[in-house]
């Protein structure tokens, strides 16, 4: 069952448009992953669907009820959400009394807020810390800090605002594992921002791409990016390769695609005509000689052209009609004896060439 | 024994008439090298001189009572422990303090919706209308209240049926009062709470805070500073006023218009009596409010 369906989401601030058009279903016990570009409107997005800010227009429903009709019960509403920020906020308090914040709007009991302040705290590793003032913590013990306050008040749908944009990667570990932990463990369903991409992967079942104020594409993140809808998805996700081309034939569940005058085969049915080939760095393999029991599809010989270190990769850039990246550990670089102007060859399997409509430049 | 003792003193004179001479001669020539040594901005020295002629205005008018006054102080006694005076004054700071409770609970949710409104025409009217007094005349903004809430006025005709009465009367020296003081309030306000980030209170909000909760736990003790300034300001602003408050609340007097009354009567020996006692009690009340703020709003935590 789905516990957030948006269809139809518009946000603006005065001429400002921020979201138009989303459409989202997050089902229970998921974690997705809402990856952009800064500005695309993925903090907004998370701010209509937590209920901070109305959308001017658009049909949401969480926990199957229309929130659109039901103003009244935003409140009820959001007490079942939690939401943590990418800066870590914290009150100029103690560390208990920032994570009592949530019970106490609740009107629970002292004994109550006792126990699972302490509990929460327990959670996050901070318990020694308990009467100090949140202020003098960390920018990675206050998020933690932030963290607890949000989970002491046990939320059924967790959002996280680039959570860990500010932190060192230890702290980042830690909230990544607990966030992972209370998903495998409580079943809380976690939507995150992010424009690590690397995070996403990480943590998400699915991947939500952002871009300009709309949700470009979703899907499992093999999907998202191994097979980019369009060039400003695959531009985002970090595709080296986009090769404008044409398509020739199409035989046996292979593509024949010409590009610069070289024929490189595509398991992608042709979406149309004029495609644009896109080929992550990392699927291009390079040899010295060529290879004889080669089963990729896609054997030719290039010349390297250029290679500029990218730790702890090498971006290999090598001409065989068309100009093709590729993605070289630096030690493999050093052990092929890799320099411009030599000649290599490379092999490619059409599983790894992904097609995409070309659109207008 | 004689001797030594001779010798002993004339040792001591001796010490005492040749060291410290030359010694000080040394530490004077010491500390002139110094002040020439040190480089003088003409700009500042000039700007020094300029301000010294508002500082010395104050000083000069305040020193020029105080010699007066001093000089007849059972005079001044009588005057300042009469019953008159005494009730003035206290009427003026109570009348002052109404004032500014009023203008705290009304004029702070105005300040509240006007620091979270977006930029619009109809809020800029509203800062523009705040902001009248400001401009006015006093003797215009008393005429103002008094065709208000006179007996015959729009807001003055139904509320002198249910008995409050302003013309000369102590809720009109309030409204009056509240009229002018109230930018200084409402401005004041505003300013801290533009200064709270609005994500503090969504983080309120996100943890189950209604819009009022997040307010009244997050926003306002952040701005106490401000209210607090904001309301001496307004006070300061209220017990001042004259030409305001006359205009609908000649009786009962306030210290302004006793003193104005005194000085057009009796003369000037008793008004500036009056007013002497006037300038000692306000220095020490402001004196005492602004050590208070050393203590409120210290922890101030704006993320």
């Amino acid at each position: 069952m789905a516990i957030i369906e948006a269809h139809g989401i518009r946000k603006s601030y005065g001429s400002l448009l921020a979201l138009h058009d989303v459409d989202l279903a997050v089902e229970e016990g998921e974690i997705l992953a809402l990856i952009g570009p800064s500005g695309s409107g993925k903090s907004t997005l998370l701010r209509v669907l937590d209920l901070i800010e109305p959308a001017n227009e658009g049909e949401l429903s969480i926990f199957g009820i229309d929130v659109v009709a039901e103003r009244g019960r935003w409140l009820d509403l959001r007490r079942r959400m939690g939401m943590l920020f990418q800066r870590p906020i914290v009150f100029n308090a103690s560390v208990y009394d920032n994570v009592a914040m949530g019970l106490r709007y609740r009107r629970a009991s002292g004994d109550e807020i006792d126990r699972r302040v302490n509990e929460a705290l327990e959670a996050v590793g901070l318990s020694r810390y308990t009467r100090s003032r949140a202020t003098d913590l960390s920018g990675g013990e206050q998020q933690r800090v932030a963290l607890s306050r949000v989970l002491v008040t046990d939320p059924e749908v967790l959002f996280l605002d680039e959570p860990t944009a500010n932190l060192d990667p230890t702290s980042t570990a830690t909230i990544e594992e607990i966030v992972m932990r209370l998903n495998r463990e409580a079943g809380m369903t976690v939507l995150i921002s992010t424009h690590d991409l690397a995070q996403g992967q990480r943590l998400a079942h699915r991947v939500g791409v952002m871009i300009e104020g709309t949700i470009a594409q979703t899907g499992p993140s093999s999907d998202v990016f191994r097979a980019p809808k369009d060039r400003r998805i695959a531009r985002f996700v970090g595709v080296q390769n986009i090769i404008p081309g044409r398509v020739v034939s199409r035989t046996e569940g292979l593509t024949t695609v010409e590009a610069g005058g070289r024929q490189i085969l595509s398991a992608t049915p042709p979406p149309a005509d004029k495609v644009e080939i896109v080929i992550r760095g990392e699927d291009v393999s390079l040899h010295r000689r060529e290879p004889m029991h080669e089963e990729a599809e896609n054997l030719f010989p290039a010349m390297l052209t250029r290679i500029e270190p990218a730790a702890p990769f090498v971006n290999v850039t090598v001409h065989c009609g068309c100009d093709l990246v590729a993605l070289v550990t630096a030690r493999r670089a050093d052990a092929l004896g890799l320099r411009e102007g030599v000649g290599v060859w490379i092999s490619l399997q059409a599983k790894a060439v992904h097609l995409i409509p070309l659109t207008g430049h | 024994m004689h001797n030594q003792y001779n010798t002993i003193t004339k040792m001591k004179t001796e010490t005492l008439s040749t060291e410290p001479l030359p010694a000080g001669e040394e530490a004077n020539v010491t500390r002139w090298n110094e002040y020439r040594g040190r480089y003088l901005d003409w700009c500042i020295v000039g700007f020094c001189i300029m301000g010294a002629a508002i500082v010395g205005i104050t000083v000069l008018a305040i020193a020029n009572i105080t010699m007066t006054e001093l000089a007849d102080p059972a005079h001044l006694l009588k005057v300042a422990a009469s019953s008159e005076v005494i009730g003035s004054i206290l009427l003026t700071f109570g009348a002052g303090a109404s004032a500014v409770i009023l203008l705290i609970l009304f004029g702070t949710p105005l300040a509240y919706v006007l620091a979270r409104a977006r930029p619009s025409r109809l809020k800029g009217a509203v800062e523009s209308i705040v902001d009248i007094p400001l401009i006015l005349p006093h003797t215009v903004a008393g005429l103002l209240v008094y065709l208000l809430f006179m007996r015959r006025g729009w807001l003055g005709a139904p509320l002198s049926e249910i008995g409050l009465a302003f013309e000369d009367a102590l809720p009109g020296t309030i409204i009056a009062m509240l009229f002018v003081a109230s930018p200084f309030y409402v401005n004041s306000m505003r300013e801290g709470f533009e200064k709270v980030p609005v994500h503090l209170e969504n983080v309120a909000r996100t943890l189950g805070a209604g819009t009022f909760t997040a307010f009244w736990t997050v926003t306002l003790p952040l701005s106490l500073r401000h209210m607090y300034s904001g309301a001496i300001l307004a006070w300061g602003r209220a017990i001042g006023e004259f030409a305001g408050v006359i205009m609908i609340a000649y009786y009962p007097f306030i210290i302004s218009t006793l003193i104005y009354y005194s000085f057009t009567t009796d003369g000037i020996h008793t008004s500036r009596s009056i007013a002497f006692t006037v300038i000692l009690v306000s220095f020490g009340v402001f004196y005492l409010l602004r050590r208070m703020t050393r203590y409120l709003g210290r922890y101030d935590d704006r993320v």
